[in-house]
């Protein structure tokens, strides 16, 4: 398979803590000491731009992990536990960067939808266009309960496919889908070329430029307009993970970008399927969702060492490292391969979000071996071609919704 | 011989105001990074104590229509504080933050993370505003009876401490050897019950550096001062000409005293601004040619409504005071801009009165009613006031605004630091590490032990 002008690889990195093994924190490389310093975010962002990444995404709840992440926070003090709030690590990190692009996760389930949008818009104003946000909801109880403005009935894994779970859930979406709209339509309240400075006239701005969003649902209303100018893309790109429909079609109404998880090249057509159904059934208009497929990746130049690190992991976990998203244990040229195959396997595949088994080691092996090897290969750019994150990805800067004369897209 | 009391100076960014001259060509953006980064610079390059970031949750609004002759819009204060803390090393990042629109976990989370990424600069200035318009922007909605907005402010403020305190600053033990990363598993456990409040679980983010971010209040009625004075760590007040300093200093102190505290440990802050001039007489004209800028006709007028809280259009800025009755009780005619003042029928009797005693018009008595520049003259008389205000008793340091975004610091920075600096009433260096530590603050108490039930 060769390079694709008309159709780049993208490249996505996912941050946790110190990386997505449970035990990745008692890897010998690993600094567990400074999960909570900003020297450690910084090093790894710097690393994944190193690496040419189009954007780093960085985890985020609004409760103490829990192995299971349905359930709510366990007891158990052998694993990392503990977060900064992914939103502000992005903040710090964008003057320290400058073309990645920052994707912090931020809950639909407890934020105001109104603080959301003028925090996303701010970081795309610090970072000069390079803002994304990971819309997730927050189905645990005990989250609901550090607010103590709604009750959540404890979901619990064997309960999922009754219908009383079913709804909750479902409500949980449509919740995250109504607050993708307003911060949408915030980004949007201000149009381009609000604000003026007549002098003349001591206007400092066009008021007729500024709209009410006047959003009212099942959850919430907001009045508007947003507090923060139109940010840099007019709309900072919008990720949503899914594993199943209901998500395919929150993601097909309200995002850009969708993180998909098959679990191996066979399945990657029927999942692009799904996600372009789910498309049509929503009506999506506008470009089509561009996707991404998950993988857990623990890379060695020799893939026994590899193996035998996950391994040693694994020992001290009491357990195989499992996934939601399939795992590459092996060397980068063998990663290479499986993204190589899964690409060739459907053609709409956009590319990849790789969740380093232990950090910085894994991120370290991507950024210095998996991507000159995909370089060589002639699949991978060899250098960022634009500081925007939308326009990376072939997005064009929308107007805003609320223009009476739509400019013409650029 | 004791050394000399010093001063604290902070800055505020100047924006969203009619004190900020936009049209001036040295002001900039009020929304690009670089702006705040240059504005953070030069208050590091100074020496500063901190910065500070004002709120506003919503665009103002005359009548109906959204108010378009000031700076409109800013960006998230968390958001620019935690970028400003990349490019920073020692100045304070203090952001004003509602209590009524905002959770205590969300609220303890994004304080104890940017407290952390700055190795202990945050501050957070606690406000109360509860007006409805504002509230139309969140899921809570707007009421809230003004009685209650100190309660769920004390309420927020405890239940954010109780969650910082929540984790140990050893929490964290991250032994690979052994395996534990934390140290019991009650790390993080909380609880808060209140009026406002009825919220436990585990909080999640580890103990900051300073433990308890530093506060601020700003509010003014007796309930917000007694709230201040039992909260806060300072307070920033508008009092600024030296007489009306003194006695809210004089005023707030006795309730710090009578709260348990010790006077010195919350700080009283009142905004101001500088200019300067070569010469007395040179300062006075750069003052007098800023301030019919600020206040320009149609400003007046504004400013005005404010007081009367009804539409002046009809009123002419260069007559006199009208004599019309203000209508406090009507539906509020400018929203998103804090109270001006508790009586309304009282100021205006005052600023009619002080129209006929000295033959003012309305602008004229506007412009002298809002004269908040407390300090103009050469870079020596504005030190020798500065410190002065200091000695006596009146303030413990200004928080310093300027009319030109973000530009308007550089002068006080080059020209009235340094001669505070060779009076020996202001820092030449950082000493501590935390903004605690270069306010002169104690280290955060705890509030009661880790895994405490409330
Ligand atoms: C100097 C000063 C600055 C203030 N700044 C803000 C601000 O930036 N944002 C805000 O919402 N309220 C601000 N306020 C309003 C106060 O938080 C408070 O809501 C208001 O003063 C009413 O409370 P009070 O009756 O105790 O004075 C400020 C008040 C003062 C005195």
């Amino acid at each position: 398979m060769s390079a694709h002008p008309e159709h780049p690889l993208h490249l996505a990195v996912a941050l946790d803590g110190a990386g997505w093994h449970p035990t990745a924190w008692r890897d010998p490389q690993a600094t567990p000491q400074a999960l909570f310093t900003p020297g450690y975010w910084t090093a790894l962002v710097r690393a994944a731009e190193r690496g040419l990444f189009d954007f780093a995404t960085i985890e985020d709840a609004l409760g103490l992990q829990s192995d299971d992440h349905l359930s709510t926070t366990d007891r158990r003090t052998d694993r990392v536990r503990g977060r900064l709030d992914a939103e502000l690590i992005a903040a710090f990190v964008a003057p320290l960067t400058s073309r990645i692009g920052l994707v912090p996760t931020v809950t639909t389930t407890h934020t105001e939808p109104f603080h959301l949008a003028s925090a996303l818009a701010t970081l795309d104003h610090d970072s000069l266009g390079r803002a994304g946000w990971r819309v997730q909801t927050s189905v645990r109880s005990d989250e609901a309960a550090h607010f103590g403005r709604r009750a959540l009935p404890e979901i619990r894994r064997d309960a999922l496919g009754t219908p009383e779970v079913d709804a909750a859930v479902a409500d949980l979406f449509e919740e995250a889908g109504d607050a993708v709209e307003v911060v949408r339509r915030l980004w949007d309240s201000w149009e381009d070329g609000t604000e003026i400075r007549d002098a003349a006239t001591g206007r400092f701005l066009d008021r007729d430029k500024l709209h009410h969003v006047d959003f009212t649902g099942r959850f919430f209303s907001v009045r508007g307009p947003g507090i923060v100018p139109r940010p840099p893309q007019g709309q900072p790109l919008v990720v949503v993970l899914a594993h199943g429909r209901t998500v395919y079609e929150l993601a097909a109404r309200s995002a850009d970008v969708v993180l998909v998880t098959p679990q191996q090249a066979s399945d990657v057509p029927r999942v692009v399927a799904e996600v372009r159904a789910a498309e049509q059934a929503v009506g999506r208009t506008g470009a089509p969702l561009r996707i991404l497929a998950e993988l857990v990746v623990a890379l060695d130049p020799d893939p026994a060492a590899a193996r035998e690190r996950v391994g040693r992991l694994d020992g001290l976990a009491g357990s195989p490292l499992r996934s939601d998203a399939a795992i590459v244990t092996g060397s980068p040229g063998e990663l290479a391969d499986v993204l190589q195959e899964w690409r060739a396997a459907s053609p709409e595949l956009d590319g990849f979000r790789l969740r380093p088994a232990v950090l910085p080691t894994d991120l370290d092996a991507l950024a210095d071996e998996l991507v000159p090897e995909l370089q060589r290969r002639g699949v991978f750019r060899g250098e960022y071609d634009s500081v925007s994150l939308r326009e990376r990805f072939g997005l064009v800067r929308p107007a805003s919704r609320y223009a009476s004369t739509p400019e013409v897209a650029r | 011989m004791s050394a000399a009391k010093q001063v604290i100076l902070g800055a505020y960014f100047p924006g969203v105001n009619h004190d900020t001259v936009w049209s001036d060509p040295a002001s900039g953006s009020h929304i690009d990074f670089a702006s705040f980064e240059h504005w953070a610079r030069t208050a590091e390059r100074g020496k500063l104590d901190l910065l500070f970031l004002a709120e506003g949750l919503r665009l103002r609004t005359r009548g109906e229509a959204i108010f378009d002759q000031d700076v409109v819009g800013r960006p998230d204060t968390f958001t620019v504080l935690a970028s400003l803390a990349a490019i920073t090393e020692h100045v304070g990042l203090a952001g004003t933050i509602n209590s009524t629109f905002n959770e205590p976990y969300e609220l303890a989370r994004k304080f104890a993370t940017l407290d952390l990424l700055s190795g202990g600069r945050a501050a957070w200035n606690v406000v109360t505003s509860f007006d409805a318009p504002t509230g139309e922007n969140f899921r809570r909605g707007g009421f809230l009876h003004p009685s209650q907005r100190y309660e769920r402010a004390g309420e927020t403020l405890a239940a954010t401490r109780r969650l910082w305190d929540s984790w140990g600053s050893d929490a964290v033990v991250a032994d690979q050897e052994s395996g534990r990363f934390l140290r019991d598993e009650h790390v993080g456990d909380f609880s808060f019950r209140g009026e406002q409040f009825d919220i436990a679980g585990r909080f999640s983010t580890p103990r900051s550096p300073q433990g308890h971010p530093v506060v601020l209040q700003a509010g003014e009625s007796p309930a917000g001062r007694d709230f201040a004075a039992a909260n806060s760590d300072a307070i920033f007040s508008r009092y600024q000409r030296f007489d009306e300093a003194r006695a809210f200093y004089t005023d707030v102190k006795a309730r710090v005293r009578k709260a348990g505290r010790d006077p010195d440990e919350v700080k009283i802050l009142p905004s101001a601004a500088i200019i300067l001039g070569d010469t007395e007489a040179d300062a006075r004209d750069r003052h007098a040619d800023i301030r019919s800028r600020q206040v320009d006709p149609f400003t007046s007028i504004v400013l005005a409504e404010t007081v009367w809280n009804r539409d002046l259009s009809d009123v002419d800025p260069d007559g006199p005071v009208p004599d019309l009755e203000p209508a406090p009780d009507a539906p509020k005619w400018i929203k998103g801009r804090a109270p001006l003042t508790q009586d309304a029928h009282a100021t205006a009797e005052a600023w009619r009165e002080l129209g006929r005693r000295e033959g003012l018009t309305l602008r004229q008595v506007v412009t002298k009613v809002f004269d908040r520049n407390v300090f103009v003259g050469t870079p020596s008389s504005v030190a020798a006031e500065i410190d002065r205000y200091v000695r006596e008793g009146a303030v413990d340091g200004f928080i310093l605004g300027s009319h030109v975004s973000p530009s308007g610091l550089d002068e006080v920075v080059d020209r009235v630091v340094p001669l505070l600096q060779d009076r020996g009433v202001f820092r030449t260096e950082y000493t501590g590490t935390t903004l605690r530590d270069n306010l002169g603050l104690a280290p955060a108490s705890r509030f009661g032990e880790p895994g405490t039930a409330g």
